[in-house]
């Protein structure tokens, strides 16, 4: 990344005594969509908020098109924001919502016509003008807050948990629309949210964040599938964890409950010896020996939960319990609970926590 | 649950008793100048007085001037503690309530050993100086009721979340006080505007201790000296302050609707 559009450099948060964000660093690309992923109090909305002047860094800077904009007031900054809240203006229409930004920008008033339109078209509610925000469902209220955020052609576009308070359907359906509405104006976005779901089906990139720090940035693929450390390992989809010993760490041969796996050049540094937590997606397992997985370890089925489509099977392996799922045949009836089982996998899927 | 429904008609009863049957009394009793007769002598005698129409006059000009005064005052300093200084709310809630517990009285006679005609500041050397006192004097009457009104108003929008959705579109402070948060607290504000026009009306300490020509001092004067007149003043008195009661309730219709409601 040669010139990046927005660059977050050293960014350092306290709110008196207490640090909320440490070191922040983090560059985004021209058109690209970032997620900030992370539980609750990471210091997700603190960043943003330091991006869009409601907060001023302790420390650092932050520039955006090669202009520092640290010090920059909130409405010098042509920068759009959706809040978790709606926010739409009570007393005014949706119209004049969109239009807030244009007409304080002293934009005439037939230009403004022209542009809310335009954007009613993007948002799909182009009969919704002259409705007020309280006849507006949660999901119209925030497309309406979307067009507002971005009819003033925003330099960048950032969204707090947009979609919290919406339900489930509503939820899914807007991301994606956001996500298109965002490809086709082309304009580099900030979304904040703590749904790894969320996360991992629309951002070119996400940035996981733990303790005010960005743990891991990352395609969503590579978070997924490398998470670089234990928080994002567990934090991003479900983890089966092993407990395992190293035997002879020259080889990689690691003892789990009695059997071995051999996991070459993922021990980075451990000593014959020392124990490790080791880590395996479920889909990364499968039920008894499959062609091309070249380890295997044996133990008891403890539960069956047959979800339809899938059925979701859980082995103890010695004192753990791994979850695996398999798809559902007509022609094969599911495991039962207590059966001896040999579950298998591709020593290469397996994660070691360090 | 029959016995329960019988009480409560019973003391709603008795509360409209107590309400209603002086308010009656009152009617009657003025209605009565012209022996024999029931007639409207009494309100032509007042309103024809050409003392009523100066006081009043005076009363209801010092009332506006005392609403722009309020309003000027508690809608930014109610704004700012909203937005910015929260942990200060509840002192300035017990600031606004101190005028409900110190006499009016004890505030005059502070006014005039402070500003009495050879102390710094003169108010009371000059007429307007005088008048301007009173309606200061006035808004701290009014403060309790138009802090609370202002603040109610401000409790029903995110003033926070408004305030950034405004800035970050780049609006200003003006454009935000003016555009974003005075419009969704109007209706607030025009009640705590007719609350200080009752208050303001029949005061009658303050303008009487300051010598000032207003309706309050007129009215304890007819009171003293005239049979029906006090009472047909008392029912315009009343009308005057249920006329601005009920412009509340009006205009309370007409609020923007909060439209963050859980879906
Ligand atoms: N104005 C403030 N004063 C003091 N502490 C604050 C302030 N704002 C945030 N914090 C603290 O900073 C930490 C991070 O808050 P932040 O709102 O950034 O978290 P978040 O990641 O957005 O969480 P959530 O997912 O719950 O929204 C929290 O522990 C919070 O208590
Ligand atoms: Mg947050």
């Amino acid at each position: 990344m040669a010139d990046p559009f927005l660059s977050i450099q050293h960014v350092r948060k306290s709110f008196g005594a207490t640090t909320v964000v440490e070191d922040f660093n983090l560059d985004v690309e021209r058109g690209e969509f970032v997620s900030f992923l992370g539980p609750s109090g990471c210091g997700k909305t603190t960043v943003l908020r330091m991006v869009a002047g409601f907060e001023e860094p302790s420390a650092g800077k932050i520039v955006v098109g090669g202009k520092d904009i640290t010090r920059l007031k909130p409405n010098q900054r042509n920068v759009g924001m959706v809040f978790q809240a709606y926010a739409l203006f009570p007393n005014l229409t949706v119209a004049q919502n969109i239009g807030f930004g244009l007409k304080v920008a002293g934009m005439s008033k037939a230009d403004i016509d022209v542009r809310v339109a335009e954007m009613l078209g993007i948002i799909k509610l182009p009969q919704m003008a002259d409705r007020y925000p309280y006849q507006l469902s949660g999901g119209q209220q925030q497309r309406i807050a979307l067009a507002r955020a971005i009819a003033p052609k925003p330099k960048l576009l950032l969204l707090d948990e947009p979609l919290s308070a919406l339900d489930a359907k509503v939820r899914v359906s807007l991301r994606e629309e956001i996500r298109s509405i965002q490809k086709k104006l082309g304009i580099t976005t900030i979304f904040v949210t703590h749904d790894q779901e969320e996360a991992l089906s629309i951002s070119d990139r996400i940035a996981v964040m733990y303790g005010g720090k960005a743990e891991q940035v990352g395609t969503p693929f590579e978070i997924y599938n490398r998470p670089a450390t234990k928080f994002v390992a567990n934090f991003v989809g479900t983890l089966n964890v092993l407990e395992g010993t190293v035997t002879d760490a020259a080889s990689g041969k690691v003892r789990v409950n009695s059997e071995e796996v051999l996991l070459k050049g993922k021990l980075n540094g451990s000593k014959s010896g020392d124990t490790l937590s080791l880590a395996l997606r479920p889909e990364a397992i499968s039920l008894g020996r499959q062609p091309g997985r070249d380890s295997s370890l044996s133990g008891e089925i403890s539960e069956v939960h047959f979800l339809g489509s899938v059925i979701r099977v859980r082995v103890g392996i010695g004192g753990n319990t791994v979850s695996l799922d398999t798809f559902n045949s007509p022609a094969t009836p599911p495991p039962a609970v207590g059966e001896k089982a040999e579950i298998s996998f591709s020593s290469s899927d397996m994660l070691v926590l360090h | 649950m029959k016995a329960g429904r019988f009480w409560s008609w019973v003391v709603f009863a008795l509360g409209a008793a107590y309400f209603f049957i002086p308010l009656i009394a009152t009617v009657e009793f003025s209605m009565r100048m012209r022996r024999g007769v029931y007639s409207f002598d009494a309100y032509k005698v007042v309103l024809g007085d050409a003392r009523f129409q100066a006081t009043f006059g005076y009363s209801v000009l010092a009332a506006i001037f005392t609403i722009i005064l309020g309003v000027l005052i508690v809608v930014p300093a109610a704004y700012w503690i909203r937005l910015r200084l929260p942990q200060l709310r509840p002192v300035v809630e017990f600031i606004t309530l101190l005028p409900l517990v110190i006499p009016a009285i004890v505030i005059v006679f502070g006014y005039i050993r402070m500003y009495g005609s050879n102390s710094p500041l003169p108010f009371l050397a000059t007429d307007t100086g005088t008048n301007a006192l009173l309606v200061i004097g006035y808004a701290t009457l009014a403060l309790p009721y138009m802090y609370r009104a202002v603040d109610t108003g401000l409790r029903t929008i995110d003033v926070r979340t408004l305030t950034e959705a405004a800035q970050i579109l780049g609006a200003g402070w003006g454009t935000i006080i003016t555009r974003v948060i005075l419009p969704n607290v109007l209706i607030a504000v025009l009640s705590g505007a007719f609350l200080t026009f009752a208050i303001v009306i029949g005061e009658f300490t303050m303008a009487s201790l300051l010598n000032r020509p207003a309706f309050g001092p007129y009215l304890q004067n007819i009171g003293a000296n005239r049979a029906y007149e006090p009472a047909a003043l008392a029912i315009i008195a009343f009308a005057i302050t249920w006329g601005c009661m009920s412009l509340i309730q009006i205009l309370s219709r007409f609020a923007p609707k909060s439209a963050n409601r859980p879906n």
